[in-house]
């Protein structure tokens, strides 16, 4: 490429690859017509309805307590998530055991597998009738169709984020760190907590607040094995779907429009957060 | 006599082999639980009744046209978001503008966006109550609870997938391949078409097929805009969960069982391409 001198703001670096305008336009043109103008359409919609509206939707007990639901199921799975998803990549990264390969690559299950076809099959495993179900009953233990049920099904959809973010940071952590705070008179254990753990909590964050994301919109696995019993396990996703069903579109529009303002507030903040952590612990 | 202590002692950089034991015993507890006992239950499920009962299932009509349904959008929707992908790719990855980092995070987006919301706003789109419905309804433009939606839903949902894999990798490789080709006469199409292209293949084929299978699973969004039409506008998991609701678990299990097929297959290949063709997959992907 040319090294020009820069003559004030210059919207692109000159370049002698042909093609700027067309794919850069087809790109924008495209996500303009299939993502932005749909979303600025809800946004606009609940504009559209005023403030009191907007407000009395929010603040129906079905709607907080969906919302609840959806944000503190989500929650716990991604926390559940965080710590197996860092002992998975842990040992997938570090061991040599037979079957690691495969074990590997079933991590990335959720992924492929569609969320209907899991939702019908973890409710299989965890109704009363079911082999889990039936097992943990005895025990007074209620997975299916209650709350633990949502939780189940979140893990499973939001385990690979975390693995998947963390793997290749632990991949690259330099050994000589480890052997340096050994020499140094850390016993393993210190070395784990003071010294890998922090290298690896950007990444363990962004892991988390993608399986966060995911669970809190999380809609196929879900349903299927939650019961959905209004106020008690009811997903917000689900709530737009039913308002959809009544043809009140005002109701599924503010509830929507809530979730993304959640979400977006959320993912804001812990890109706060890891921001802080990348700059406190230096590793991306 | 056995050295106990050395179970138990760990060194510099590793754990004890007990610890290590653990750890590993852990891990594999909680992915059997967690993701290989689903993908056993399916097919276990489905073939309670023998294969016989599966095909039958399989070859009932609304069956049949839940999957030539679903082939349908996935033949649609992969394509299109094949070109997104490889336009936003070349754009991103090979000029220098400002505003990129931006629109890398607008590309991510429809990936924090419920699938449930991503379907509800082409329902506030076209739907009755929207600007454009009317207009729709008079000219017999049939978008909802049809095909079109389907098709829309499905892209918006799948709209990352390609250029995600794409963009790493290209801005990997740089630009020198795509200059020494322009600089002995190549012109940009040709340089994309010899160039590029088998540079990025295995990337490209990588990201088709996470692309396809989320396209050929996608329930939420596609749920909320196909007004579920038995033999018209069911795709295979909105079919599933029809069977399901009617207690018909062997023939949602069925249908279940092929998805879950597909998901098997995906994954072999993914791997595959990953063993294979490490190096020219994009190291910094991930999803």
């Amino acid at each position: 490429m040319t090294a020009t001198v820069s003559s004030g703001w210059r919207f692109r670096q000159p370049s002698v690859i042909p093609g700027f305008g067309l794919t850069l336009g087809y790109t924008v043109a495209y996500l303009t017509l299939i993502i932005l103008v749909p979303l600025a359409g809800l946004a606009w919609r609940s504009a559209g309805l005023g403030a009191e509206e907007f407000l009395r939707i929010a603040t129906d007990p079905r709607t907080t307590s969906a919302l609840r639901v959806s944000f503190g199921a989500a929650l716990v799975a991604a926390l559940i998530n965080l710590v197996f998803g860092l002992i998975v990549a842990w040992v997938l990264v570090r061991y040599r055991f037979p079957g690691r390969r495969v074990i590997d690559a079933i991590v990335d299950l959720p992924f492929a597998l569609p969320t209907a076809v899991a939702g019908i099959a973890l409710t299989a495993i965890y109704a009363p009738n079911g082999p889990l179900g039936g097992f943990l009953a005895g025990y007074g233990i209620k997975i299916a169709y209650a709350y633990p049920g949502i939780v189940v099904a979140l893990v499973f959809i939001g385990l690979p984020f975390v693995v998947r973010t963390v793997q290749p940071v632990m991949e690259d952590l330099d050994r000589e760190i480890e052997e340096a705070a050994a020499t140094l008179g850390a016993n393993r254990r210190i070395t784990v907590f003071r010294v890998l753990l922090p290298a690896l909590l950007p990444a363990a964050l962004t892991g988390f607040a993608l399986a966060l994301a995911r669970g809190v919109g999380e809609y196929g696995s879900v349903i299927f094995i939650a019961g959905n019993i209004p106020y008690v396990t009811e997903i917000a996703p689900l709530l737009i779907v039913i308002r959809l069903e009544e043809y009140n579109y005002a109701g599924a529009t503010a509830i929507g429009a809530l979730m993304l303002i959640i979400s977006f507030a959320m993912l804001l903040l812990i890109n706060l957060i890891q921001a802080w952590s990348r700059k406190r612990y230096g590793h991306g | 006599m056995v050295d106990v202590t050395s179970l138990t002692r760990s060194t510099a950089t590793s754990e004890s082999p007990l610890t290590r034991l653990a750890l590993i015993g852990l891990a594999l507890g909680f992915l059997v639980v967690f993701l290989l006992l689903p993908l056993v239950a399916v097919f276990n499920e489905a073939l309670r009744n023998g294969l016989g009962t599966l095909v039958t299932a399989l070859q009932e009509p609304d069956a049949l046209a839940a999957i030539r349904l679903t082939l349908l959008v996935a033949a649609i929707a992969v394509p299109l978001n094949v070109v997104f992908g490889i336009a936003a790719a070349w754009a991103i990855a090979k000029f220098e503008f400002r505003g990129k980092a931006f629109l890398i995070t607008l590309i991510d987006l429809p990936f924090s966006v419920s699938p449930v919301i991503s379907g509800l706003v082409y329902v506030l789109l076209f739907g009755a109550g929207s600007v454009l419905g009317p207009w729709l309804k008079a000219h017999g433009i049939e978008i909802l609870f049809a095909v079109p939606g389907i098709v829309l839903a499905t892209i918006f949902v799948t709209f990352p997938f390609v250029a995600r894999e794409l963009i790493p990798l290209m801005q990997e490789q740089g630009t020198a391949d795509e200059e020494a080709a322009l600089s002995l006469g190549a012109n940009g199409w040709q340089t994309f078409w010899r160039v590029t292209l088998p540079n990025i293949r295995w990337g490209l084929l990588y990201g088709v097929l996470l692309c396809n299978a989320r396209a050929m699973g996608e329930f939420g969004a596609v749920s909320v805009v196909s007004g579920h039409i038995r033999g018209l506008t069911n795709t295979m998991p909105l079919h599933i969960e029809i069977l399901y609701n009617e207690y018909n678990f062997a023939g949602a299990f069925a249908v279940a069982s092929l998805l879950a097929g597909l998901a098997l297959v995906t994954l072999i290949l993914k791997t595959a391409i990953e063993l294979r063709y490490a190096g020219q997959l994009s190291a910094a992907r991930g999803h």
